[in-house]
């Protein structure tokens, strides 16, 4: 049967994680059932988040319950590539405010705004554990690029715009 | 940024650090299969941690053997090893190397901890963005299963130590025990009130002991070369080693696992002083949680548990963040509580509804629309935090705003009569 929402390969990474717990402790596989779906879509939409607790055979306010509290989840789309800076303290001692402005420059948006192409949304992020590397820069929630200065941020947009992701 | 340790760094001096041939050619995987070959009581084990002196290194400090000792030792009921690989607390940078660069090491460590206490399942909990980490994570667990390491059966002994990786959704919150068992629950991460001690009551009302990554990471090595050579690694009882991420105002940051003890001034040197030739104003020694110490203090400091203590702070997570003549107090403390401020979980009134009210005076201190009263009300909200919340995250939010105000308190109020900061060159309201 197939799930307008859930495709094979992500029914089957869920039923992965699913796997690491007791048969009976599905609502453990939950928060990273949601991140798997959030990966592909690039957001919960409410469609989402119904089919993934529909799926683990929860109800439904379970999934709300966790979306709502914990801060990797989206309930808007974002751009192609979300560009986070680290704001806590100890890249906050080096420079990130400048970082970010320097970001805002870049790409003519404010923190929080999506480019109109759709390409970057800019955030702020709390500590990302990168604090010998500061100021450093979470890119799609994955991918820690660390000592950003004005050149590294330059060939970090241009390798996310020409989908060559340039290795830290 | 990141220098080979003795301990759980040990591999880093290595190429491709994180292959399983290169932890076996350093006598990896040896300690758990003499323990689990010779039987070796599970209380010996115990005994070894408790004589070692190794502490919960995560930020609390607790006892790790005496931990271990709390879990009950009947069969009857399953028991669960969680390790809480959701590094968060701001300045913190150690174990998400650990987890990349020396995984089979960690899962070493949970194995022995595991056989310890009695536990057949573990679960590693890391934070959500930690991708590679986690990935790394996942292909050393298939490599030590392929082995016959971890899974059933283990070295043929008939016992059964499954460890799986969980990846977090984004939380400061979780790092708290409680909250990271409610979390693996797929709850909202709350922490719980005890007691029950999660060592009764932890995972699914199971018996469950969660440790931190270095704790863990660092058992393979203690039991390898004896508990006294960990114990007095530096000099007598110095209590091992730990691993110390430099950041801020220097010239290197730095990640380096060094032997407790070693002297602030040493730990200043091997990441190239302050930057630009300023001068050391104050250090957050621990993770912004813990106290702040001005540079006096720091500079005849050791640093080891007892040291700081002492002094009137802790040693944490051992993120020791460093601030230059140039900080304005003022801002550096509204940088700490916007954080603690987004990180507040809710679940206790004071903390929810303190750690804003205190941000957003700091914030009217920083535009020049405060008043010396409002800075004196700030050590008075903090006080009805601390102390009055199930976790200890309402300790984590008071103690930078004592601290700070007990330190530099002529700042806080020269920025209300003026307006503007007392630090040269720091922006105006």
């Amino acid at each position: 049967m197939s799930n307008p929402i859930l495709t094979a390969a992500m029914i089957n990474k869920i039923d992965h994680c699913s796997s690491k717990f007791p048969v009976d402790q599905k609502r453990s596989a939950l928060l990273m059932a949601l991140r798997v779906v959030q990966d592909e879509y690039g957001w919960l939409s409410e469609q989402a988040i119904d089919a993934v607790a529909d799926h683990l055979s929860l109800p439904r306010i379970y999934a709300y319950e966790v979306v709502e509290f914990y801060s990797l989840y989206r309930r808007k789309k974002p751009g192609k590539h979300v560009i986070k800076v680290c704001n806590s303290i100890s890249c906050y001692l080096c420079a990130s405010q400048d970082l970010i402005h320097l970001c805002e420059k870049k790409l003519g948006i404010k923190l929080g705004e999506t480019t109109p192409c759709g390409r970057f949304t800019l955030e702020e992020t709390e500590c990302i554990a990168a604090c010998a590397g500061a100021p450093a820069i979470l890119v799609n929630d994955a991918v820690y690029h660390e000592e950003v200065t004005a050149t590294k941020l330059d060939q970090i947009l241009h390798g996310l715009t020409t989908n060559e992701v340039p290795n830290d | 940024m990141i220098e080979p340790g003795p301990v759980c760094y040990r591999t880093l001096a290595y190429p491709n650090s994180h292959h399983l041939s290169t932890y076996q050619a350093i006598g990896g995987y040896e300690v758990i299969k003499d323990i689990i070959t010779n039987q070796t009581p599970a209380d010996t084990i115990i005994e070894a941690i408790k004589a070692s002196g190794l502490v919960g290194r995560g930020g609390a400090a607790f006892p790790s053997g005496l931990k271990m000792s709390f879990m009950p030792k009947s069969a009857d009921t399953i028991k669960y090893l969680v390790c809480n690989s959701d590094e968060g607390e701001p300045g913190t940078s150690k174990d998400r190397f650990i987890l990349s660069e020396n995984p089979h090491q960690l899962i070493e460590g949970l194995l022995i901890a595991a056989y310890a206490i009695g536990a057949s399942v573990v679960y590693n909990y890391l934070r959500g963005e930690f991708d590679v980490p986690y990935q790394r994570m996942e292909k050393a667990l298939e490599e030590a299963r392929e082995q016959g390491y971890v899974g059933q059966n283990i070295f043929n002994s008939g016992l059964t130590i499954d460890i799986y990786n969980v990846s977090g959704a984004g939380s400061y919150i979780v790092g708290e025990e409680t909250a990271m068992l409610e979390s693996l629950e797929g709850k909202r991460a709350y922490p719980r009130a005890k007691p029950p001690f999660p060592a009764m009551s932890g995972l699914y009302g199971c018996p469950t002991t969660i440790n931190n990554t270095e704790t863990l990471a660092s058992l393979p090595v203690i039991i390898q070369q004896g508990p006294s050579w960990y114990k007095n690694y530096h000099s007598e009882n110095s209590g091992g080693t730990k691993i110390f991420c430099v950041s801020g105002h220097v010239m290197r940051p730095k990640i380096m696992e060094l032997p407790l003890g070693i002297p602030f001034t040493e730990l200043l040197d091997k990441v190239g002083g302050i930057r630009d030739g300023n001068r050391l104003k104050a250090v957050i020694p621990g993770g912004s949680s813990m106290k702040i110490l001005p540079a006096e203090v720091m500079l005849n400091i050791h640093m080891d548990y007892a040291s700081l203590k002492a002094a009137g702070s802790a040693i944490g997570t051992g993120a020791v963040i460093v601030l230059d003549e140039t900080c304005c107090m003022v801002e550096i403390l509204t940088c700490l509580m916007n954080f603690y401020k987004h990180e507040s979980c809710g679940q206790c009134t004071p903390c929810r509804e303190g750690t804003p009210w205190i941000y957003r005076t700091l914030i009217e201190l920083l535009n020049g629309k405060s008043s010396v009263a409002a800075v004196e009300s700030l050590c008075r909200i903090a006080g009805n935090i601390e102390g009055k919340t199930i976790c200890a995250f309402g300790e984590a939010v008071a103690w930078p705003v004592t601290s700070f105000l007990q330190h530099f308190s002529d700042e806080f109020i020269y920025f209300a009569e003026h307006g503007h900061s007392m630090v040269k060159g720091r922006k105006k309201s």
